[in-house]
């Protein structure tokens, strides 16, 4: 089975390709949302335990 | 415990008499609704026969729906509703009664008018009949489901629009049978089974509804 | 200074007293408990380490799965007489359905330990579980539209399953809407508590009034593996890629509740004690 045969998919291609491919894209796009948000996160508890210890000193 | 139930549906009764005009709009929305799909599909009156038990339906929804933000958020407001949450009386007979006033004055009058306005789709005399009785089954779950949503989005910014999202899903097996019911009916097929599951919905959620709209009184006012 | 109790994260079985580890001085428990073995887990405190050490477990046996699962859906399964290469489609498309269904019961689970013991940790676990089952009710969705477009020749047929599919899709998205309206974390996790267990009590009657107005009107009552006998290759296909999306849930769930920890318990001081925090 040569790539191309693999990738037409017996003529299902568009809706082959169209499921897992959005699939994957949610699947990914998911897990690096939540690692930008987590960062964010912990910037922010960061930027407010410096301002705290700024006031005690 | 009876004579709390009477005591508060009268008292909203007469708080909704004294501005009729809050009575009136959901009636005029629901007949303003039904109206306008006729001007949006065309006057073939065959169509409108098909689409008119669906038409009601959904009319009757959306009316009870926009009702459903006023249900507690006026005693909500002025405080009352705090002094219902601590008063001896189990709470959800309190809520019982104020939905059952809600209903008295957002529900009823639209299955009153709706044989009225089903002369406008051509319905047969038969088809009418069950449309009133489907609806007078059917209205009262969707008051009593919509308090649910009514005490979770209490107070909140933008509680109409979200109380449409939580709310119209649930909505949707008495969508199902209700107008299952009149098109039943229609089509020569009988709605008797359509209407006892109406009927079943309508027990169901007068059992469990209000115990979890008081549920969710407490915790969307503690 | 008490003893900095160590135990075993992952297996938990070395008893140890939460309250004697640094910084929960500013948090409330019940001191007394006898529960307190399986409570431990319920602190924020304690759980946000052990979710740390969770999640690349799971994501690495996700990321093992799917990819043995993607390898048999496209070059073990063989070719279906009926519907050709287009049925491999449902190799994902049934895991996304069967996941958006069960992390909707999870969720119902969280709620209802949520609301009887009251615990703080069971609300977050279903605000982080909600948005992952909202992409898998939507994938399920999606799939099911490219599926139905070459079989049926439409991309959306008021088939039973896809109709309840998408009523649970605006279930969860009420959920997700209600927390987003609601700024107290206390009530937000409370009232969408509620909303869950409303919603699972309801997802029968949805399901059945479906299934009862889709037979009434004749509508298209065609199953996923109409006519072609599922195989024994495709069914393990399946099966290992539902795993998977399992592993990925649970994986993208503690990675979100950890995160939810860090937001709500900001002010605390064991956040301002982790490493993480300390840049």
């Amino acid at each position: 089975m040569s790539v191309a045969e693999f990738l037409d998919m017996g003529g299902y291609a568009l809706y082959v390709w169209g499921s897992f491919g959005v699939s994957a894209l949610l699947m990914i796009l998911e897990p690096i949302m939540l690692r930008n948000h987590r960062r964010a996160v912990l910037q922010r508890i960061a930027r407010i335990i410096r301002i705290k210890a700024g006031e005690k000193v | 415990m009876f004579s709390a139930f009477r005591t508060l549906m009268g008292r909203d009764l007469l708080l909704a008499m004294r501005r009729r005009s809050d009575l009136f709009t959901t009636l005029f929305f629901f007949v303003i609704v039904v109206s306008l799909f006729p001007l949006g599909i065309g006057p073939e009156m065959n169509t409108l026969r098909l689409i008119a038990p669906g038409v009601f339906w959904v009319a009757a929804l959306l009316a009870s729906m926009l009702a459903l933000e006023r249900l507690f958020a006026v005693d909500y407001e002025d405080g009352a509703l705090e002094q219902m949450l601590l008063a001896p009386q189990p709470l959800f007979v309190l809520v019982l009664a104020k939905v059952t006033a809600h209903w008295l004055v957002t529900g009823l009058p639209l299955v009153l008018m709706a044989p009225l306005l089903g002369l406008q789709y051509d319905l047969s005399s038969e088809a009418l009949g069950v449309m009133v009785l489907s609806l007078l089954l059917g209205t009262p779950a969707l008051s009593l489901i919509g308090a649910i949503g009514a005490a979770l989005t209490l107070g909140l910014r933008g509680g109409g629009v979200l109380v449409s999202l939580l709310v119209l899903p649930l909505y949707i097996p008495v969508l199902i049978f209700g107008s299952g019911a009149v098109e039943a009916t229609a089509s020569g097929l009988g709605g008797q089974g359509h209407i006892s599951m109406l009927g079943a919905i309508l027990v169901l959620s007068l059992l469990l509804a209000p115990l979890a709209a008081s549920a969710a009184l407490r915790i969307s006012v503690e | 200074m008490p003893p900095v109790a160590k135990f075993n994260e992952v297996t938990g079985t070395k008893p140890y007293l939460y309250y004697q580890t640094p910084g929960t001085a500013g948090l409330h428990y019940p001191m007394n408990s006898r529960l307190i073995n399986w409570f431990k887990f319920s602190s924020p405190a304690t759980f946000y380490p052990l979710a740390g050490r969770l999640v690349p477990i799971f994501a690495v046996l996700a990321l093992a799965l799917i990819g043995v699962g993607l390898y048999m859906s496209f070059f073990v399964a063989p070719t279906d007489y009926k519907q050709g290469e287009g049925y491999r489609i449902i190799f994902v498309h049934v895991p996304a359905a069967w996941m958006s269904m069960f992390i909707y019961l999870i969720m119902a689970f969280w709620a209802a330990l949520g609301l009887v013991f009251n615990t703080r940790l069971s609300g977050m676990m279903t605000r982080a579980l909600a948005p992952t089952g909202a992409i898998f009710a939507f994938l399920a969705l999606w799939t099911g539209a490219f599926w139905g477009k070459p079989m049926w020749g439409t991309w959306w047929v008021w088939d039973a399953r896809l109709t309840s599919e998408l009523i649970l899709l605006f279930l969860y998205l009420g959920y997700l809407a209600l927390q987003g309206a609601i700024d107290d974390t206390r009530r937000a996790d409370r009232a969408g508590a509620l909303l869950v267990l409303v919603g699972v009590v309801n997802i029968p009657i949805i399901y059945y009034s479906v299934q009862w107005w889709n037979t009434l009107h004749q509508g298209a009552t065609i199953s996923m593996d109409n006519g072609s006998k599922m195989g024994v290759t495709m069914l393990w296909t399946m099966l290992i890629m539902a795993l998977g999306f399992w592993a990925y849930t649970i994986a993208v769930a503690l990675a979100r509740v950890r995160s939810i920890i860090l937001e709500r318990e900001a002010d605390t001081t064991w956040v301002s004690e982790l490493a993480e925090v300390r840049l």
